[in-house]
């Protein structure tokens, strides 16, 4: 099977900024992928070239295997959800959501069908005369969505969709979007800084760091199996931690070691707490044992001990995980 | 703690003063406040600008005694019929046809200019910009208008350029038309027409600009991700979200060429434009009641001007 999009040795420099450096990726097609990364990691620019708003400074785009540098974005089978929605002000919803087939030179009145359509796929029936202005946050996000879904394009591309939705109204659209992606079969591709999102969304996730791909995997690779020390630290704050004191390895290998995998046991090591923040579902415990830190995250039934005191803590070395690379 | 110091107050001691005092009594009423602001431009608007106006438009209800040239202060139609004898008449649509052409070449001119200075224009090249555009702006309209009658005359730079070009048949021929040609440049309408869109050009510029400013450069990508051609992005997103710049832009250009009475008295042919006709009703001819109407006129284009304008959604985007 072709793969929907794949990048092979591709850069964007801008002057001096590698904004992204040689990066290979193959996205399948009707998988829901992740790109995941701090600011300026470089995700959004991988974004921007499969849509062409950047063209890349080396190497090879494909869609679907045809090759897509140069091609302008007019021209790509492809549509983007943006991060601020980039609804036309100028227009009502209806004529933002027609507004692909509109250029294309479709007719008036079957514009206006397919968009209803497209508008009831988003539950958004019946919103077609309002404004954009007149919209929640969450309803001005199914509409570009609409709009996205009219052209029915091979690639659906989303910046930051949810970013500016409050958590509640996040969540929902999670499982929507996560839903609409399989209903319709399409490869989707979403960019994010919140691995909470991405290891909840996607089938994969590329981990960006500095312009380059840092890990691809599952969610799940990506969690207990982090590459990197990087990678363990920003996708769940993992404890990066000399390999032998986790107990998986020899001295001057680092592991990750999960929060949550370390447990309060009367049989466990010596550790100091040194922080105790409750967070509801659970207490994350700020540890020291012989001068590592770490931090731990135990369920909010047990009872926890307060600063300043010594307490004893195990974890299951399975659990840990030996990295290959320390960076 | 260190560094804090528990005995300060938690709320601080009244200000003393009488000003000082009554600026904090303001701040507590925001009404209060709004209304001192506005207060001074709304009497200076309501006034002497507003109150100007209709005692203009009383007086061109009035009528001239033809023998002795006195004002017959008697509601009449009179002075309005006047206008539309064919001599008025000519002068108001060479006006206003001098003015539509004046507003849509400087649009024109305006967008590309505009359009880079907010889109691809930064930080030392912004400001560049604003000099270049305002620059102009800051030396005398009488000088610039003196300077183009120099520029445009028959032994001006001009056609010493025209002839270094080898192209004098081309000013020649451009000369030779009708209506808009003349002996030179300078005493031809193509002239008034040049003149006039130097002068009002910056009007223009800087509201497209401004409008422009604000048209997010992500809306020209979705409607280009959604496969629209440059040319409909243009059609479709970009004019139409600048239409209120450009009509802001318009409503400049276009009244002070209605307005204008020196330019056309300094560079073009010696036939009248409502600017100059109401100088000289008012003036020499003594007038006033047709002065006034002829001044009703540009005001009533733009009356009906806007009104079109907003009927065609032109400020929708606001």
């Amino acid at each position: 099977m072709t793969d929907a999009v794949t990048f092979r040795g591709v850069s964007r420099h801008f002057g001096t900024v590698k904004a992204v450096d040689e990066v290979d990726l193959a996205i399948r097609d009707g998988e829901f992928f992740a790109m995941l990364g701090p600011s300026g990691s470089g995700k959004t620019t991988c974004l921007r070239l499969i849509a062409g708003f950047e063209q890349p400074t080396a190497g090879r785009i494909e869609i679907f295997g045809e090759r897509a540098e140069g091609v302008p974005p007019y021209l790509r089978n492809v549509n983007t959800v943006f991060q601020n929605y980039a609804l036309f002000p100028h227009m009502n919803v209806l004529d933002n959501v027609a507004f692909g087939l509109r250029v294309k030179g479709v007719g008036r009145a079957e514009r206006r069908r397919a968009a209803e359509e497209s508008l009831a796929l988003v539950e958004l029936g019946g919103y077609g005369a309002r404004r954009a202005g007149e919209l929640s946050g969450g309803q001005r996000q199914r509409v570009a969505l609409a709009r996205a879904l009219i052209n029915k394009p091979r690639v659906v591309l989303l910046d930051e969709p949810l970013g500016a939705l409050d958590l509640k109204l996040r969540e929902q659209m999670q499982e929507e979007l996560r839903k609409l992606q399989r209903a319709l079969g399409l490869t989707f591709v979403f960019v994010t800084h919140d691995q909470d999102e991405a290891l909840s969304m996607a089938d994969r996730v590329a981990v960006f760091a500095d312009g380059k791909i840092q890990q691809i995997g599952s969610s799940e690779d990506i969690y207990r199996r982090p590459a990197s020390r990087f990678v363990a630290d920003f996708v769940g704050s993992s404890n990066v931690v000399p390999a032998d004191l986790a107990g998986v390895g020899g001295s001057g290998q680092w592991a990750s070691l999960r929060p949550e995998d370390i447990v309060l046991d009367a049989v466990g090591r010596e550790a100091t707490v040194t922080g105790k923040f409750f967070h509801g579902r659970v207490t994350k415990l700020s540890l020291d044992i012989k001068g590592q830190s770490l931090t731990a995250l135990i369920p909010a039934h047990q009872t926890t001990p307060e600063i300043g005191e010594t307490t004893r803590v195990l974890w299951d070395p399975a659990r840990a995980h030996l990295m290959e690379r320390e960076a | 703690m260190s560094g804090f110091d528990t005995t300060q107050p938690a709320i601080f001691t009244p200000r003393s003063g009488p000003l000082s005092r009554t600026v904090d009594w303001v701040i507590r009423h925001p009404r209060m406040f709004v209304f001192l602001m506005v207060l001074p431009i709304t009497l200076w608007l309501g006034i002497v600008y507003i109150g100007a106006l209709i005692a203009l438009l009383i007086q061109s209800f009035f009528s001239i005694d033809e023998f002795s040239g006195i004002v017959v202060r008697e509601f009449t139609f009179k002075t309005y019929g006047e206008l539309l004898r064919p001599y008025n008449l000519d002068i108001i649509l060479r006006t206003v046809a001098m003015a539509a052409s004046v507003t849509i070449a400087a649009a024109i001119l305006a967008f590309p200019i505009a359009y880079f200075a907010a889109r691809y224009a930064k930080g030392k090249w912004k400001a560049l910009f604003y000099i270049g555009v305002m620059l102009p702006l800051w030396s005398s309209y009488l000088v610039k208008v003196y300077a183009w009658k120099l520029v445009l005359a028959k032994e001006g730079i001009l056609t010493w350029l025209f002839a270094k070009l080898h192209l004098t048949w081309l000013l020649d021929g451009l000369l030779g038309l009708p209506v808009i040609g003349g002996n030179s440049l300078s005493v031809s309408y193509t002239g008034t027409f040049l003149v006039f869109l130097y002068i009002w050009l910056p009007y223009m510029i800087i509201p497209v600009q401004a409008s422009l400013e604000r048209v997010p450069g992500a809306l020209l990508e979705a409607a280009s991700d959604l496969g629209a051609t440059p040319r409909q992005s243009f059609r479709m997103v970009l004019f139409p979200l600048a239409l209120p710049g450009i009509i802001a832009g318009s409503i400049f250009t276009f009244s002070l060429t209605l307005g204008d009475y020196i330019v056309p008295q300094i560079v073009g042919n010696s036939r009248l434009f409502i600017g100059q006709a109401v100088y000289t009703q008012q003036g020499t001819a003594g007038n006033i009641p047709l002065a006034a109407a002829f001044t009703v006129v540009p005001i009533v284009i733009m009356g009906i001007y806007l009104w079109g304008a907003r009927k065609m959604g032109a400020f929708d985007a606001l």
